[in-house]
């Protein structure tokens, strides 16, 4: 018990380091750097709740591919970091306004799960009992027996923003040579090769 | 009996365990990583009708100690314009992403360190944290020809990652375990359970997508000597290019013995009667990662690179479509065979 305690504590420093040097940060690489530690040791978090199966998602989707495009992004972009410092004092009421916003959304969501009629029971019956089934089964469950709808609408909205995102960057560009994979192998040797007799002397 | 009381309930004995196992797995994992640099080189050779190393030792057998010697003995120069620490740190996230994988592969039944619930979506993040050695290394570098390397490779992991992730969606529908050990067990009796069958295609699809995940040919377009040195890892000497070289390897060796867990039954004899049952599990186990290896090797020597462009038209264009509907297909079947 006592080392799970050191390793929360130890997790938790890490998260809450990393996720200060993500904006303190100069060069905007070691910002996503930072930010991928974060999201590593979240994952930690999650490992230590038992939520397995949630921890491996995060390390999958978040590390292994939001950031990577993420550092791709910001190593490709030329950021002049100071350029990007020179507004800093007169955004910061802005900033602190939505970062206090969204920390009274989450105090108030807190609140909301914790104290609203029928929450407690509704904790209690989503538990899977420990031991007898894994908490991928549990998630599965929940969410593809309770939540069916809600579910597949939010992977519509993804759907619809992936299209969305697509449809704003295709440009159709007039006088492109594209390559036909099906046309060049049905090319067959008589359409490619001709034999030609050349004068001697003369071109052809 | 004190002493096995020690090792089971004393905290310091369990560490000892573990530490004992974790060098159990390394060790041997190092080695088979220099003999498989050995391997490779020898394969190569007798497809060009050469005879490879053959030198140093017996039929070359001490090349790849003298080779990490050698890495081991060199100047490691770090450039003037890099980013040191991460230039350092680079090389060890590629090295170290390949041996901690290793962790939840089952050997033989129960021998695996960690037998976690969700032991396949354990190696597919890990496998995913790979790309960022070669990514930060190309960054740190502060060197065009790196840079370009670790971007193409940056690329190219995430488009082959996603159809992976389907192939893995597919195999573990069929044996309803997210656990590794579950999964081989799931193919037991002989050959003609393992879903290398039914799931023909998605091995194949596997098998390639793992040449591209771990840059060999005919993707290696990181690396690609002709346009870019030595890709990512242009600016890397002595022991910091050996870690990247090592990683590669082990990176190899994982992929094959993912593939021999999801599709080739693991540590199952391929047939389950007397003389295939008396060899151990570990001996079978290593054995199918040997021919996976082999096929490796074997593609490098015969088939040429792709195009950047081709790379991605297989990757997103055929790939991609091809699992998607692959996993809508088995999960039909399966549906329809349980009566639902």
């Amino acid at each position: 018990m006592i080392i799970q305690t050191l390793a929360f504590y130890l997790f938790a420093a890490i998260t809450v380091a990393s996720a200060f040097m993500v904006v303190a940060a100069r060069n905007p690489v070691h910002s996503v750097l930072y930010l991928i530690l974060a999201f590593f040791n979240s994952a930690a978090l999650f490992l230590l709740m038992g939520a397995e199966f949630i921890a491996m998602i995060l390390v999958i989707v978040y590390v292994g591919a939001v950031a990577v495009l993420f550092l791709f992004v910001v190593m490709m972009l030329d950021i002049n970091v100071a350029e990007l410092r020179q507004g800093f004092l007169k955004y910061l009421p802005i900033g602190a306004a939505v970062g206090l916003v969204l920390f009274a959304e989450l105090i108030l969501a807190f609140g909301a799960w914790t104290m609203a009629p029928g929450a407690q029971a509704a904790m209690r019956a989503r538990t899977p009992a420990p031991g007898r089934v894994d908490n991928t089964e549990a998630l599965g469950r929940v969410l593809y027996t309770d939540y069916f709808f809600l579910f597949q609408v939010a992977g519509l909205v993804l759907l619809l923003a992936m299209i969305g995102a697509i449809v704003l960057t295709l440009r159709a560009r007039p006088g492109v040579r594209r390559q036909s994979v099906p046309d060049q192998i049905a090319r067959r040797r008589d359409e490619a090769v001709s034999v030609v007799k050349v004068p001697l002397g003369g071109g052809i | 009996m004190p002493l096995m009381e020690f090792f089971t309930t004393h905290w310091l004995g369990q560490l000892i365990v573990i530490v004992a196992k974790c060098l159990a797995v390394t060790v041997p994992l190092l080695v088979s990583v220099a003999y498989m640099t050995l391997a490779d080189r020898k394969i190569w050779g007798a497809i060009q009708l050469r005879r490879g190393p053959n030198v140093v030792g017996p039929f070359g057998l001490l090349q790849p100690f003298a080779d990490g010697l050698k890495l081991f003995l060199k100047e490691t120069i770090i450039p003037s314009g890099a980013a040191k620490v991460l230039f350092i740190i680079a090389p060890m996230i590629t090295f170290v992403t390949a041996l901690v994988a290793w962790a939840v592969v089952p050997f033989d039944d129960g021998w695996v360190i960690a037998d976690i619930n969700v032991g396949i979506l354990y190696l597919f993040a890990i496998s995913s944290l790979g790309v960022y050695g070669v990514i930060i290394a190309g960054w740190a570098s502060n060197s065009k020809y790196a840079f370009l390397g670790a971007l193409r490779s940056a690329a190219q992991m995430v488009s082959y990652e996603v159809s992976i992730g389907f192939v893995l969606v597919t195999v573990l529908l069929c044996s309803g375990s997210l656990n590794l050990s579950e999964i081989v067990r799931a193919q037991t009796g002989g050959i003609h359970h393992w879903y290398m069958w039914p799931l023909l295609p998605m091995f194949v699809i596997f098998f390639i997508s793992s040449l591209a995940e771990t840059n060999r040919t005919p993707f290696d377009l990181p690396m690609s000597e002709a346009e870019l040195v030595a890709g990512f890892h242009t600016e890397y000497s002595a022991m910091t290019f050996g870690l990247f070289f090592l990683g590669e390897y082990a990176n190899m060796i994982l992929l094959s013995g993912m593939g021999v867990v999801l599709f080739m039954g693991g540590w199952h004899a391929p047939l389950p009667f007397a003389p295939f049952t008396w060899v151990p599990g570990v001996v079978w186990f290593a054995l199918k990662i040997a021919t996976l290896l082999f096929v490796f090797s074997w593609t490098k020597g015969t088939i040429p690179r792709y195009r950047y462009d081709q790379l991605m038209r297989l990757g997103w264009k055929v790939f991609l479509p091809f699992s998607l509907f692959w996993v809508v297909a088995t999960a039909g079947v399966i549906a329809f065979a349980r009566g639902h």
